[in-house]
């Protein structure tokens, strides 16, 4: 039996099932007899009120059985689980195209479909907002504008020997998990009903139909085993579909499932915030930053959702891993007559980070010094200028060593000097490279959130089910905790299953989100499982008269003194004696505390590191780019799972790659998203990865904080590695004759060809 | 007399279904019906691949079964009637076990959420049988119709690599004595309720049932049609299927032409043409994807007429004729002429996409083209544009060049065109010249894809770039480059 699980590169819990199709989704559970299919009637209109909604059309579809609206939601109409500015149904007001307006209950899919569309709508339209730039001009916000400052900005730049000034526009992103949003609602005995839902946040899943349906929450019970992908897009929304089924559960009495299409899913629900970026920056002949104004504002379109904390992400995160001694930042949360934005992997970090990692390439663009030499001058340093600019102090800072390391590794400096002789001889194709570090804050902001309980059950075979607040949604959750609750007991992870996410069985749970997802319940099934080995560690030291010293749990077996056991021989006798076989855990994360009035404290627990080079091609004529290698080192503190982590590095690098060069969101006139499917919306595809690709992790670097095993957390900060392929394009086009391009993200060809030719798109 | 029923392989089994709806998709009997829900939806436009099945067919000419992947998201159930469907609940091993292409996606970590995993096992089971030692540009064309959210591809890449190194059998599983035993001879005629769907299996019959349902929508690889029903929700009363058409499927070459049959699908039509002008190899490799190459036909994109249609730039430069069959009745009209205005051509009710004849000229004359996009793989273009260059020493005797994306319907750059044949030369001044002129051809729109003062641009630059390239200064893309 091999040694502990944890540290292992172990498979996927589910890989053996999805390469077989035997991972059962959502819409793959044996639907219930009577079960109805919904379908969503949206409006057509970006801002309106609605004068009329008829629905006899729609109810004369055959197949139709019903329809909701607004009227049949008999609690609050709202799954805002901030801000109460969400209507699950618009009620008399329209806010953006797509926004849900009534629900179509039929016996098929595409009954239901059909006949969503028959209605007619008819609205008495209102001005719209459409874009950030218009909703600051007419302080439309959603939330109000907040300011953070340190040091005296207006004085530094006055004196810098230098400055630029630039206003840039940074795109958003559509989630694209593949499997789209769903949830089917069973009506239960006594008013109870049963949810599954695809969502990152079962909890809130269950208050809100709490909410809408006037039911208590124990009376509700929310599952989901796993997600085809969320990446933030299921934090929030979710709450939207899983209210929409169990309205029309209530209503017509039968189970009721909605699964969106792929277009409705994509105009009805949140994405990545576009921003635009403004800033002005004072530096001295050096390239050592002076003072710096940020002004950032966000497109948050028709609602707060959780805009509040993702803006503030952006705060945070605009100094990524430089010293900001004179700061101020101004954030502006937009109102805009479309979707509300949401969370997506990085959640507002990506834009603060986009924004002054283009920063330090101006100035070295101005300076002509490599951007690696203003990076290296601005990077906090270990004793003195390590204060963050929301008064954290950076104490666990690596990326010196990291990049010294990734340097080497890469022959950044080479390959730099031959790509600047490339440039020279070549005539239509360019190439450029950049290096880019990560310094990502791990927590929640909202220190509230920081808390995770789970549940584990000793079977008298020696098996173990584990149960924790915390979704799987791909990132190999599931598979790490379980390596942690094997270890406990010392038993392979073979008899360690994890049941389904169920607000049945771990109450009140955060949504798995922040990156949080491992640190937080691998704590807390530790806990857990380590009181019922306490149990048993005590029961076998009583019932064998040996001192608790001697009982040991490793390889399936119990060392007592020189007794050996099988685990399962001791969890009978156990039994036998009435010792209890199944405990809850709890964790809170320690040491975090965070002041929102004044954005200062210590919101994060620590920070998690990591650089990438990237080097690209670009052809001058068409701006067409081409991402021809990589090299990462990230640090995961010592890995749970090398495996499973290097897949999160790996995933979110691409997936950074693809905001920042071929997603692009593009609305028309009318606020009508144009871009709402694959066939318009370009994540990337196999051909986009580099051919030369090396990922690695650090291995020597434990977290410095009492994390599970001392690991670090590494959903989302790998996302931000691919700065550097953004800030590499700019470099090739930097060559071709503009010094300072003018390149906004995301960086599509048509993008490029305007940096190259000096032109900005209107 | 109408059939009710229709009969496939499906895993190693013979299945005989009723057809009560013609236009109900292969995924969603798959999944509703048959319950085998390994067959994801991702997007239900055959763009993400999750849904992806296999489809096998046993060559008439050369007897060997062919593997080709396609989108069961938009693929009509009868046109799978008499071929042998694979799912990825097929690939298991009789003992339980999982295929070689499985366990190297297992070994490799190349699933994490999962959800697009069925399609990307799918579409390496094809890649498998079909190839014994890909290149990693095969296995991207290879993988090119599957999107995945989470891994960024590496490992899969890495599983599509070392998925031979198991020992197996490489033989294609395919049942032959099965599909013998569906094999339908004759045509194929489904009606319920009003429905009808017709699968003649000759062109008389074909073009009889044509001019009986003048309003029948003509189905080809669906890759369009398929979302009408899928996206639009359009009820199709009528539907009269190429597929089965000996005569519509047969390519033949001659010294002078490519005879291309209406139904013969791009993967088969797209080979034949690269081979003589291969400079129109990277714009068939970025046409698409696989699967949609496997199910959807060249005549099907020139009937369909897509103003971003990508074969039709280059069959313009070409010359392309069509032959046009209403009845026993044919017709030759140069594409060229075929468009009238968005999406009106010149095809009379009844009247169908028999050939297209293309010129096979001498290889001196260049040939090229290029497509515009935000990505490399399937995507749509915003532009694409194809020239032909044809020259005697220094002077330019012909001269042509096609764009798509630019107007109502893919056409000539007429006055780009005289520029240079005017000219007569072929210098970086004429080229200028014929540049300001492509302004005059065409005022295009902004959209999703690009906006209009860079769609011109971009077209202008693209035209500069083919000239490079013409004089050996841009050997290389961006896409090429390294490779």
């Amino acid at each position: 039996m091999a040694a502990n699980a944890v540290g292992q590169g172990l498979p996927h819990d589910s890989a053996h099932l999805h390469v077989a199709g035997t991972a059962a989704y959502t819409d793959d559970l044996p639907e219930p007899r009577d079960l109805l299919h919904l379908a969503v009637g949206m409006s057509a209109v970006a801002h309106a009120r609605l004068v009329d909604v008829d629905l006899e059309p729609v109810l004369a579809t055959d197949g139709v059985v019903d329809v909701c609206t607004a009227a049949d939601i008999v609690g609050d109409n709202n799954y805002g689980s901030i801000v109460k500015d969400d209507p699950v149904l618009a009620d008399g007001l329209v806010q953006y195209v797509g926004q849900p307006v009534f629900v179509v209950a039929a016996t098929t899919v595409g009954a239901a479909r059909r006949a969503a569309r028959r209605a007619r709508l008819d609205y008495d339209e209102l001005e719209a907002i459409l874009d950030p730039l218009t909703a600051v001009r007419k302080r439309s916000f959603v939330l109000p504008t907040e300011t953070l400052v340190r040091g005296d900005p207006d004085a530094a730049l006055e004196a810098a020997p230098h400055r630029v000034r630039r206003q840039v526009f940074l795109g958003g992103q559509d989630q694209f998990y593949l499997e789209g949003h769903i949830a089917m609602a069973l009506p239960q005995e006594d008013g109870g009903l049963l949810v599954y839902s695809s969502t990152q946040h079962p909890d809130e899943v269950q208050r809100m139909i709490a909410h809408a349906t006037r039911r208590a929450a124990k009376d509700i019970v929310v599952i989901c085993r796993r997600m085809g992908g969320a990446f933030g897009g299921k934090e929030s929304q979710a709450a939207l579909i899983g209210v929409i089924a169990a309205v029309a559960a209530d209503k017509t009495g039968r189970p009721c499932k909605l699964r969106l299409d792929r277009d409705d899913d994509m105009i009805m629900t949140g994405k990545r915030h576009d921003f635009v970026i403004d800033y002005d920056v004072g530096f001295d002949g050096e390239g050592r930053i002076l003072g710096i104004d940020f002004e950032f504002a966000s497109r948050c379109g028709m609602s707060a959702d959780l805009s509040g904390p993702v803006n503030d992400r952006t705060m945070f995160h605009c100094d990524n891993a430089y010293f900001l001694e004179n700061v101020r930042i101004v954030s502006h949360r937009c109102k805009t007559n479309t979707v509300s934005n949401t969370a997506f992997r990085g959640f507002g970090g990506p834009q603060g980070m986009f924004a002054i990692e283009y920063v330090i390439d101006d100035i070295a663009r101005t300076l002509d010094l490599d951007p690696l030499t203003v990076r290296r001058r601005n990077f906090y340093d270990r004793d003195e200028r390590n204060t963050t600019q929301y008064g954290q102090v950076v104490d666990d800072n690596i990326l010196d060593e990291l990049f010294d390391r990734l340097l080497a590794s890469s022959g950044y400096e080479q390959r730099r000097a031959e790509l600047r002789r490339f440039n020279e001889r070549s005539k239509v194709l360019r190439k450029g490279i950049a290096i880019t570090p990560v310094k990502f804050g791990i927590s929640f902001t909202s220190t509230i959130l920081n808390q995770a309980g789970a549940l584990v059950h000793v079977y008298r075979d020696g098996t173990v089910q584990l149960n924790h607040g915390g979704t799987e949604m791909g990132q190999g959750l599931y598979v790490k905790v379980e390596q942690v609750v094997a270890d406990e007991f010392g038993i392979g992870i073979d008899r360690v299953r994890t049941t389904a996410a169920d607000t049945s069985k771990v109450p009140n749970a955060s949504a798995t989100a922040a990156s949080s997802g491992s640190d937080m319940n691998g704590k807390a099934a530790q806990k857990a499982a380590a009181r019922i080995r306490k149990r048993l560690t005590a029961f076998a030291a009583r019932h064998y008269a040996v001192s608790e010293a001697e009982v040991d749990f490793r390889a399936n077996k119990v060392y007592i003194a020189e007794r050996i056991l099988d685990f399962e021989e001791l969890v009978q006798a156990a039994w036998m004696e009435r010792i209890s076989l199944s405990a809850t855990g709890y964790y809170r994360t320690p040491k975090i505390h965070y002041d929102r009035a004044t954005f200062s404290g210590r919101p994060f627990y620590y920070f998690a590191y990591g650089a990438a080079v990237t080097e690209v091609v670009v052809d001058t004529l068409t701006g067409e780019a081409r991402v021809l290698r990589v090299d990462i080192l990230h640090d995961c503190g010592d890995s749970l799972n090398p495996a499973v982590d290097l897949g999160q590095v790996e995933g979110g690098y691409v997936q950074g790659v693809g905001w920042l060069t071929s997603e692009e969101l593009w609305w028309n006139g009318d606020g009508a998203l144009g871009t709402h499917a694959p066939s318009t919306y370009k994540i990337p595809t196999c051909s986009d990865l580099a051919p030369d690709f090396r990922a690695t992790l650090v291995t020597d670097m434990a977290n410095r904080e009492k994390t599970i095993y001392r690991s670090k957390a590494v959903g989302e900060p790998p996302l931000m590695l691919a700065l550097s392929a953004f800030l590499a394009i700019r470099d090739a086009v930097a060559g071709s004759g503009t010094a300072l391009p003018d390149l906004q993200a995301p960086a599509t060809p048509e993008n490029i060809l305007h940096a190259l030719r000096g032109t900005r798109r209107e | 007399m109408a059939a009710t029923t229709i009969r496939f392989v499906l895993n190693g089994n013979v299945v005989e279904t009723a057809v009560t709806d013609p236009t109900r998709t292969v995924l969603q009997y798959l999944r509703e019906d048959l319950r085998l829900t390994g067959t994801k939806e991702g997007c239900a436009e055959g763009d993400c691949g999750a849904c992806t099945v296999v489809v096998a067919e046993v060559d008439s000419e050369s007897g060997d079964a062919v593997l080709r992947t396609v989108n069961s998201c938009i693929q009509f159930l009868p046109t799978i009637d008499g071929k042998e469907l694979f799912t990825v609940e097929g690939l298991r091993r009789a003992d339980g076990g999982l295929h070689p292409v499985q366990r190297a996606m297992v070994e490799n970590h190349g699933s994490q959420c999962g959800f697009c995993t069925p399609g990307f096992v799918m579409s390496m089971f094809a890649l498998y049988h079909d190839n014994a030692a890909p290149t990693r540009r095969e296995i991207d064309d290879a993988l090119a119709g599957n999107l995945c959210r989470c891994t960024g591809y590496r490992p899969i890449i890495a599983a599509a690599g070392s998925m031979y190194g198991y020992g197996e059998d490489r033989q294609p599983p395919v049942h032959h004595d099965l599909l013998q035993a569906v094999a339908r001879k004759g045509d194929l005629a489904i009606e319920h309720e009003g429905r009808r769907f017709f699968a003649p299996a000759d062109i008389r019959s074909f073009a009889r049932t044509c001019e009986q349902y003048p309003d029948a929508t003509i189905l080809a690889g669906g890759t369009d049609v398929g979302l009408w029903v899928t996206k639009q929700y359009r009820e199709l009363d009528t539907v009269i299927y190429t597929g089965r058409v000996r005569e519509l499927l047969e390519l033949a070459a001659t010294d002078t032409h490519l005879e291309i049959g209406g139904a013969v699908p791009l993967a088969r039509a797209f080979p034949a043409i690269a081979a003589h002008y291969p400079g129109l190899d990277e714009l068939f490799c970025r046409f698409a994807s696989p699967p949609i190459r496997n199910a959807g036909t060249l005549g099907g994109n020139v009937a369909n007429g897509s103003p971003i249609g990508d074969s039709m730039p280059a069959l313009m430069v070409l010359g392309a004729t069509l032959v046009l069959r209403k009845g026993e009745d044919e017709r030759a009209i140069d594409l060229d002429a075929f468009y009238h205005d968005y999406q009106v051509n010149d095809l009379q009710p009844g009247e169908f996409v028999a050939r297209i004849r293309i010129p096979l000229v001498d290889k001196a004359i260049v040939v090229a083209s290029h497509k515009w996009s935000k990505r490399f793989d399937q995507d749509i273009s915003a532009v694409c544009t194809a020239y032909r260059l044809e020259r005697r020493g220094d002077t330019v005797t012909d001269f042509r060049m096609a764009c798509g994306g630019l107007a109502k319907t893919v056409r000539r750059a007429a006055r780009c065109e005289a520029a240079v044949n005017s000219a007569g030369a072929w210098t970086t001044a004429v080229v200028e010249s014929a540049c300001e002129a492509l302004a005059q051809d065409f005022q295009p729109i902004s959209d999703m894809r690009a906006t209009a003062d860079m769609r011109l641009f971009a077209t202008q630059n693209l035209l500069r770039r083919f000239y490079l390239e013409s004089t050996g200064e841009a050997p290389e893309t961006v896409y090429t480059y390294g490779r």
